[in-house]
C-alpha cells in the first residue's frame, strides 16, 4: 500500500492529475502529426494498385434519367470516368465532380430512357478501367416526396402498424378469461413470438449491411444497435426499478411494465420494418399489393398479442388497464412503422438501415430477458411442458404469418 | 415540363428525318427544286460530332465534353487509320526486293476511353500495332525488339517454315521461339499469299497477351495491285480494363467512339477500300455494318473477285477482309459493329462525306443525278 503510493507520487512528480491525463494526449498528437506530415517515413511507396471501394447509397428513376450516389468506401480516392447502363455507355454529370475523396459522396446524373418494368445493371468505369456494379431489378419511377407521398406513407404505416397491433390487443379480454394456469404459457408465447422477429430482424439488418459501406460499419453497426439499444434499455430499467423501489412500490416488475416494454421493444422493430417497406416502396421493389399489406396486418396483430400477454401475466388482482393507456401501447409499438415508412422511402441509406434493424433485435432480446421471469413456475423452471409449448406456439404462428409476407 | 419539351423536340426530329426521304422523291428528284425538301433537309439535326445534351439520348456515347488525350498515348486513330508501314526496301542480288522492319515490344499506359487509363503492351507504342504493308514475292525480314517487362513474339499469319512462325517452343533452336525481355529476333519469311493478314504476340496466355494490345494488320499487296482508293485500315479490338475476362470498351483502332467525334472523311463517289480486321479477345464474333450503303467484300483479301454484295460481314477471332465501297451522297454514315451491345460500347463511328453543312436538297438531287441509276431514272 505505502510503496504503491510511494511509486505514484515519483513517477506522477508534483503534477495535477488533468496534467497526467493531458500530457500523453498532446505526446500522441505531435507523433501522429508529425508522422503524418512526414509522409511516413520508411513506409516506402505503396506497393501494388489503388484500391476502389465504391458503395451505391442511392438510385433513384426519374424519366430519361438515373440518379446515382456514391460514397467511396475505400482507402484511396477514386476518379468515376464513363457509366455504362445495360452495356450502353451514356451520358452523365457527377454533381460533385468525378473525383471522390475517401468516404466523400458524388451524385451521378446518367441520361438513360430507360423503361418502367425493365431490369438494368449498370457499370461504372474508373480511371484505372475497374467497375462499380449497379443492379436496378425492376425500374420503376422514384416518387417525389411531397406531401402526397408522406401522406401514403403515413397510411401505410397506419395499415401495417398501428391497426393490427391495435386488432391484436382486442383479445384482452380472452385473456382476462383464461385461468392463471394458462398465463405463463402465453407470457411464453410472446417470448417464442418476439425471439423469431429478433431473428428475422437481424438476418434482415445483416442483409442491408452487406450494401452499405463497410468503413461506416456495415454489419458491425446491426451488432453496435443491438447492443446499445439493450443495454440503454437495461438502464432505464435500472433507473425506473430504484425509483419505484424508492417509492415502497414492489421490486418485481409489473405487468403494465412489462407490457410496455413489449411495446417499446416491438415499436424499435417495427421502425426498422416500416424502413425496409418504405424504401422497397420507393425504388419500385415493392408492389403494394392489397394482399401484401393484409399480410403484413396479420403478421403484425401477433404482435398486438404480445403485448397485451403481460398485462394478463402478471397479477390476476390487478385492474383491468385503462382504455387509454391501450391506446398508448398500441401507438408505441406501431406508430413507429409510420416514422420508418418516411425515412425509408425518402433518405434511405443502408449504413442507417443497418443500424436502426440492430437497435430493434437488442430492444427485443431486453424484452424477453424483462418477460422471462414471469414464466417461472413454483419451482422456479422456465422450461417446462406448458411454456416450451408456449414458445413453439409463438414461433410457429410468426413463421406461418410471415409467409404471407416475404418481399 | 422539361420531359414534354424533349419528347417534342425528338417528335419534330423525328418527323423531319421521315420526311426528307419522301420529299426527295416525290419533288425533288424529279423537279431538281422544292422549297419543302430544302427545309426538310435543313431541319435535320447534326448527327455527328454534336454530343448528347443532358436528358437526351440519340445514341450511346461517353459522358459529354469529355475527349482521349492522343498527344498522352503517342497516337491518334485517325491517323492509325490511313497509316501503312511499308518500311525499308533494298534489291537484294537477285534482284528480289527485301523489305525490313523493326518493331518493339513496350509496356505503355494509354487511355482506351476519355479518363480511363489501361496497361497496355504495345508493338511501337501504339494499338493496333503499325499495319506492316508489302507486295507479294518480296522477302521480308522482321527485326523484333522486346523491351517490355514480360517475354513476346510476333506470329504472323502467312506462309513460312516452322522455326519463323513466333510460336514459344517450336523456333527455339533458330532462336525464334519466345523472345525474352531485353533480346530480340529478326523473323525472315517471303510475301505470302497476297491478301489482308495479322500479327499478334504467340506467348501463353495467349488471351492475355493478344488482349493486352499486341497486335497488327498485315497487309499483302498482289503483284498487279488493286485499283486507286482511299485505303484505310480498321482493326476491332477491345479492352477488358477490369480483367474479368469481358471486355468494357469495344472500338475500331482501340479509341471507343473516336469516329464519332472525329467522323472518317471521304469524296462522294470515290472508291473507299477498308482493310477490316477482327482482334477482339473474349468475344466469339465481332461485325462491321455500314448505314446507307452496301460494299463489296473480299474475305481475306485473297481473291481478286468479291465473294458478296452486303452491308454487314460477320468475323469470328483472326477473321479479316477487304470491303470497297463508294459513297453517293453527301453526309453522315454510320458504322459499327451489328453486335449492338458493342456498338453501344465504343464500336461506332461515322463516314463523312463532303461537307454535310453544304447539305442542301440541291445538292443532293444533283448527287443523284451524277450516278448511272440517278441519270437513267432521272431521263427515263
Amino acid at each position: 500500500m505505502e510503496a504503491g503510493a510511494r511509486a505514484e507520487r515519483s513517477v506522477g512528480g508534483g503534477l495535477p492529475a488533468w496534467a497526467l491525463g493531458a500530457i500523453p494526449l498532446a505526446l500522441i498528437a505531435i507523433a501522429i502529426g508529425s508522422f503524418a506530415l512526414l509522409g511516413g517515413p520508411g513506409l516506402g511507396e505503396r506497393t501494388g494498385p489503388p484500391v476502389e471501394e465504391v458503395a451505391v447509397e442511392r438510385t433513384v428513376l426519374h424519366p430519361g434519367e438515373i440518379e446515382l450516389t456514391l460514397r467511396n468506401d475505400g482507402p484511396d480516392p477514386v476518379e468515376i470516368a464513363q457509366v455504362a447502363v445495360n452495356d450502353a455507355y451514356a451520358p452523365f454529370v457527377a454533381s460533385d465532380g468525378n473525383r471522390i475523396g475517401r468516404l466523400d459522396s458524388t451524385t451521378l446524373d446518367v441520361s438513360f430512357p430507360w423503361i418502367e418494368g425493365e431490369a438494368y445493371e449498370i457499370f461504372i468505369l474508373t480511371s484505372t478501367g475497374g467497375t462499380i456494379d449497379v443492379a436496378i431489378p425492376v425500374a420503376a419511377e422514384t416518387p417525389e416526396a411531397d406531401l402526397g407521398f408522406y401522406g401514403l406513407m403515413a397510411l401505410l404505416g397506419i395499415y401495417v402498424g398501428v391497426i393490427p397491433v391495435s386488432l391484436g390487443m382486442l383479445w384482452l379480454p380472452f385473456l382476462g378469461r383464461l385461468g392463471r394456469r394458462w398465463m405463463s404459457s402465453l407470457i411464453a408465447f410472446t417470448v417464442g413470438l418476439l425471439a423469431f422477429l429478433a431473428i428475422d430482424a437481424g438476418l434482415e439488418g445483416l442483409e442491408i449491411a452487406a450494401e452499405a459501406p463497410a468503413a461506416f460499419g456495415g454489419a458491425s453497426l446491426v451488432f453496435a444497435g443491438g447492443l446499445v439499444a439493450y443495454l440503454v434499455l437495461a438502464g432505464i430499467d435500472a433507473h425506473l426499478s430504484q425509483r419505484s423501489r424508492r417509492a415502497g412500490g414492489s421490486a418485481k416488475a409489473s405487468g403494465a411494465y412489462l407490457a410496455l416494454l413489449v411495446a417499446i421493444g416491438i415499436g424499435l422493430h417495427n421502425l426498422g420494418e416500416g424502413l425496409a417497406i418504405g424504401s422497397s416502396y420507393a425504388t419500385g421493389a415493392l408492389a403494394l399489393g392489397a394482399f401484401l399489406v393484409v399480410g403484413f396486418a396479420i403478421h403484425n396483430t401477433t404482435e398486438g398479442l404480445a403485448i397485451v400477454a403481460p398485462l394478463r401475466g402478471g397479477d390476476d388482482a390487478a385492474p383491468p388497464p385503462r382504455l387509454s393507456r391501450l391506446i398508448g401501447l398500441g401507438l408505441i409499438a406501431g406508430a413507429p412503422a409510420i416514422l420508418g415508412a418516411w425515412i425509408g422511402a425518402s433518405a434511405f441509406n443502408p449504413s442507417l438501415a443497418a443500424l436502426l434493424f440492430g437497435v430493434g433485435v437488442g430492444a427485443i432480446v431486453r424484452v424477453i430477458v424483462q418477460l422471462s421471469p414471469a414464466m417461472r413456475d413454483e419451482g422456479g423452471r422456465l422450461l417446462y411442458p406448458a411454456t416450451v409449448a408456449g414458445m413453439l406456439g409463438g414461433i410457429a404462428v410468426l413463421y406461418l404469418t410471415g409467409l404471407l409476407v416475404s418481399v | 415540363m422539361s420531359e414534354n419539351g424533349i419528347s417534342r423536340r425528338r417528335l419534330l426530329g423525328g418527323a423531319a428525318a421521315a420526311a426528307a426521304p419522301a420529299a426527295i422523291g416525290l419533288s425533288g428528284l424529279l423537279s431538281g427544286r422544292g422549297p419543302g425538301v430544302e427545309e426538310a433537309l435543313a431541319g435535320q439535326p447534326p448527327a455527328a460530332g454534336g454530343h448528347a445534351g443532358h436528358g437526351e439520348f440519340p445514341h450511346a456515347s461517353f459522358a459529354p465534353g469529355t475527349a482521349v488525350d492522343h498527344r498522352a498515348n503517342g497516337f491518334d486513330p485517325s491517323q492509325i487509320l490511313r497509316d501503312f508501314d511499308y518500311g525499308k526496301t533494298r534489291r537484294l542480288a537477285s534482284g528480289r526486293v527485301l523489305r525490313e522492319w523493326e518493331i518493339v515490344a513496350q509496356d505503355k499506359e494509354i487511355e482506351v476511353a476519355p479518363g480511363v487509363k489501361y496497361e497496355a503492351w504495345t508493338y511501337n507504342g501504339r494499338v493496333p500495332g503499325p499495319t506492316l504493308r508489302a507486295r507479294e514475292g518480296e522477302l521480308l525480314r522482321v527485326r523484333f525488339v522486346n523491351a517490355s517487362d514480360h517475354p513476346h513474339t510476333m506470329h504472323f499469319h502467312g506462309i513460312h517454315r516452322a522455326g519463323m512462325d513466333g510460336m514459344p517452343g517450336i523456333g527455339e533452336m533458330g532462336g525464334g521461339g519466345q523472345v525474352e525481355p531485353g533480346e530480340s529476333f529478326a523473323y525472315e519469311f517471303d510475301a505470302s499469299p497476297f491478301g489482308l493478314h495479322l500479327y499478334h504476340c504467340h506467348v501463353a496466355p495467349l488471351a492475355a497477351h493478344i488482349a493486352r494490345g499486341l497486335y497488327g494488320a498485315f497487309v499483302i499487296d498482289p503483284k498487279q495491285g488493286r485499283p486507286e482508293a482511299d485505303e484505310m485500315v480498321m482493326v476491332m479490338n477491345g479492352f477488358d480494363t477490369n480483367f474479368d475476362l469481358a471486355n468494357e470498351v469495344y472500338a475500331v483502332n482501340t479509341v471507343g467512339f473516336h469516329y464519332i467525334n472525329e467522323p472518317i472523311r471521304v469524296e462522294r463517289g470515290s472508291l473507299v477500300r477498308v482493310y477490316l480486321v477482327n482482334v477482339l479477345e473474349y468475344d466469339p464474333l465481332n461485325s462491321f455494318h455500314v448505314h446507307a450503303n452496301f460494299f463489296q467484300f473480299y474475305p481475306t483479301g485473297t481473291s481478286l473477285t468479291p465473294s458478296e454484295y452486303t452491308d454487314t460481314v460477320i468475323q469470328g477471332q483472326g477473321q479479316r477482309g477487304i470491303l470497297e465501297l463508294e459513297f453517293p451522297f453527301d453526309g453522315d454514315y454510320m458504322f459499327h459493329a451489328h453486335v449492338s451491345e458493342f456498338a453501344e460500347l465504343g464500336w461506332t463511328g461515322f463516314f463523312r462525306v463532303g461537307d454535310p453543312s453544304r447539305l442542301t436538297a440541291a445538292a443532293a438531287a444533283a448527287a443523284y443525278c451524277e450516278l448511272p441509276w440517278g441519270k437513267n431514272g432521272g431521263r427515263a
